[in-house]
């Protein structure tokens, strides 16, 4: 099959933005903030770089792409659903009883989680798992794992990127989401990160940087991560609430969802953007 | 049934050990068993194995969060990990870890405890795991297992490892009597008559069994016979054994190495209280912290031997 050009890819991207909003007003609850700043590179991940066959999600040549920050589920959910992994109508389901579409991601219920989260920290020491067994196995795909700047505060995740380190994964690339808000306020506010960069480096791990609002630049930065033969850090430069005028860089969207009026709001400016 | 082995304090071996040659003959038999250690290789008796399958063998270093989460991958991919501490750092320590990232998933993980109880003796009790059945039994998914000495440790290992789901597997480090045979294979779910009787059921897991054994040889000899049964299969708990033996008996006794709350006592009440009410003893660490000493002394000190028990069975069959 033919990969979608920027162009497209970004139609895509939009058209994604507001399958979140309508997912998360009729769910009544949920994270509206982080899913869309994540949207353009969940889009690019999906329909660019991944290799992947929807219908098969235990494929074992597939990349993994494990999400640690999972309460932006709301925007992997969205793009499974797109990239044909289940049907949309599904997406009306999200934290309903019953539904495939937990609040938080869950292995198992839905095809295309590879794990459970919800707690941060705990999808990077998977990832480095993974891509232990991966290199144990002679296997050659890559494991992505999604994770935010706020979830840094977790002593976890530097235990995992010790061991990535130690055990030299070049299968293994983190992206971070990194925009500077967390649950309650400003990163610098809650708990300064100062340079991730410096931190990484002397973590032992390679560091690349990109706009993540750049789809061209999101693809150049993630290609240039799989030909690196240690684990890297992707720091992604993203913007809470992107495409939403009045949800950008708002803290207090990171744990909320639109009610009807602000949905329409939303979806007008999306689909004006498009 | 009790081994005839003679229980010279020489022939004793630590549950650790059968533990280790567990590993060792897992690593031969099956090439998706992996160890991940936190530090404690030496001490949990996974050295040889490290050894051994050193390409299997992952040591994450003092980070016992961590060493779940890269055992949950492993397991996602299709490998079969013993994940390696002692139970106060795990499950102590990464309780969040093994509910969210592995019992939630159903990932295929071991988690394996070493050092658990009293008989941690003399490091005191920062490092006596007297808690950790109360907080595995609550999670949904996992097993929890207690084997009571060296042969039953080393089945109960091999059983966890044909097991597909988690397992959480508790044993202890100093050596202790043998008496349990190697016959008798390991059934998850499945708790063992070790002495036979009709006057009162004693239930315990672990080392600490051994008392209620020689608890059962003197209340022979004043004409009353126990019931011994090794529950190491706490969850499952083996609800059918444990019943036919107090409808028999009419009154039972619990014992473990473990906070009365939450443990082995608790779990054997709850089944009574609600399909057999009958007078029941709890034996275990009544709501405090341990401190140094020999295990025996900890075990005398906290009222856990058999004079204690015989007590508590003379007492029980007076009701």
């Amino acid at each position: 099959m033919r990969k979608p050009d920027i162009r497209e890819l970004k139609i895509i991207a939009n058209t994604i933005r507001q399958d979140i909003i309508r997912m998360l007003v009729l769910a009544g609850s949920g994270h509206a903030g982080g899913s869309l700043g994540m949207t353009d590179i969940f889009t690019v991940l999906y329909f660019k770089i991944l290799k992947h066959i929807p219908e098969q999600p235990n494929n074992p040549y597939r990349d993994r792409l494990i999400l640690s920050n999972g309460h932006i589920c709301p925007v992997q959910y969205a793009t499974l659903a797109r990239a044909g992994y289940f049907p949309l109508v599904k997406l009306k389901s999200l934290r309903k009883i019953n539904s495939q579409l937990q609040g938080h991601p869950h292995r198992g219920s839905l095809p295309g989680i590879e794990t459970s989260s919800g707690p941060l920290g705990q999808g990077i020491s998977q990832a480095v798992g993974m891509a232990l067994a991966a290199k144990m196995n002679k296997q050659n795909h890559h494991i992505f794992c999604i994770s935010s700047d706020g979830e840094h505060n977790e002593g976890q995740l530097w235990e995992a990127l010790m061991t990535a380190h130690k055990y030299q994964l070049g299968n293994l690339i983190n992206i971070v989401d990194y925009n500077g808000i967390q649950i309650d306020g400003y990163t610098k506010d809650i708990m300064p990160l100062l340079s991730l960069r410096k931190k990484y480096e002397a973590f032992g791990w390679e560091v690349l940087e990109t706009n993540g609002h750049d789809i061209k630049n999101i693809i150049k930065t993630l290609e240039k991560a799989k030909t690196i033969k240690r684990p890297v850090a992707i720091i992604a430069h993203t913007i809470l609430g992107k495409g939403v005028s009045f949800m950008e860089n708002k803290y207090s969207w990171h744990g909320l969802a639109p009610n009807k009026e602000e949905a329409a709001k939303a979806l007008k400016e999306l689909q004006h953007g498009k | 049934m009790v081994s005839n082995i003679k229980q010279q304090k020489n022939n004793w071996r630590s549950t650790r050990d059968g533990f280790g040659e567990a590993m060792l003959e897992l690593g031969k038999k099956n090439k998706e068993v992996v160890v991940v250690s936190a530090d404690l290789a030496e001490s949990t008796r996974v050295q040889p194995f490290a050894k051994k399958y050193h390409e299997r063998f992952i040591e994450v270093g003092v980070a016992e969060q961590n060493m779940l989460g890269v055992a949950t991958g492993l397991a996602l991919e299709g490998k079969i990990p013993f994940a390696t501490s002692f139970g106060v750092f795990s499950p102590g320590r990464n309780w969040d870890q093994l509910r969210v990232s592995i019992c939630y998933s159903r990932a295929n993980v071991k988690i394996i405890a070493s050092h658990t109880g009293l008989s941690v003796g003399p490091d005191g009790a920062s490092h006596q795991a007297l808690e950790d059945i109360a907080i595995t039994r609550c999670l949904p998914n996992l097993v929890v297992l207690a084997p009571a000495d060296f042969n039953e440790t080393k089945m109960a290992t091999l059983a966890a490892a044909k097991h597909q789901g988690p397992v959480y597997l508790r044993f202890a480090r100093q050596a202790s009597p043998i008496f349990t045979v190697t016959k008798q294979t390991f059934i998850i779910g499945r708790a063992k008559i070790l002495i036979p009787g009709k006057d009162i059921t004693i239930i315990g897991i672990g080392p600490l069994l051994y008392e209620a054994i020689l608890a059962a040889r003197e209340l022979a000899k004043k004409g009353i016979r126990a019931e011994i049964i090794n529950s190491s299969s706490i969850k499952p708990l083996d609800a059918k054994t444990i019943l036919a033996s107090v409808k028999k008996t009419g009154r039972a006794i619990t014992l473990e190495d473990h906070q009365i709350h939450g443990g082995l006592g608790s779990a054997v009440a709850e089944l009574l209280s609600q399909s057999l009410p009958r007078p029941l003893k709890i034996m275990g660490v009544s709501d405090q912290f341990g401190q140094s000493g020999q295990a025996e002394e900890l075990w005398e000190k906290h009222q856990l031997t058999h004079p204690y028990i015989i007590q508590h069975a003379l007492k029980l069959l007076k009701k």
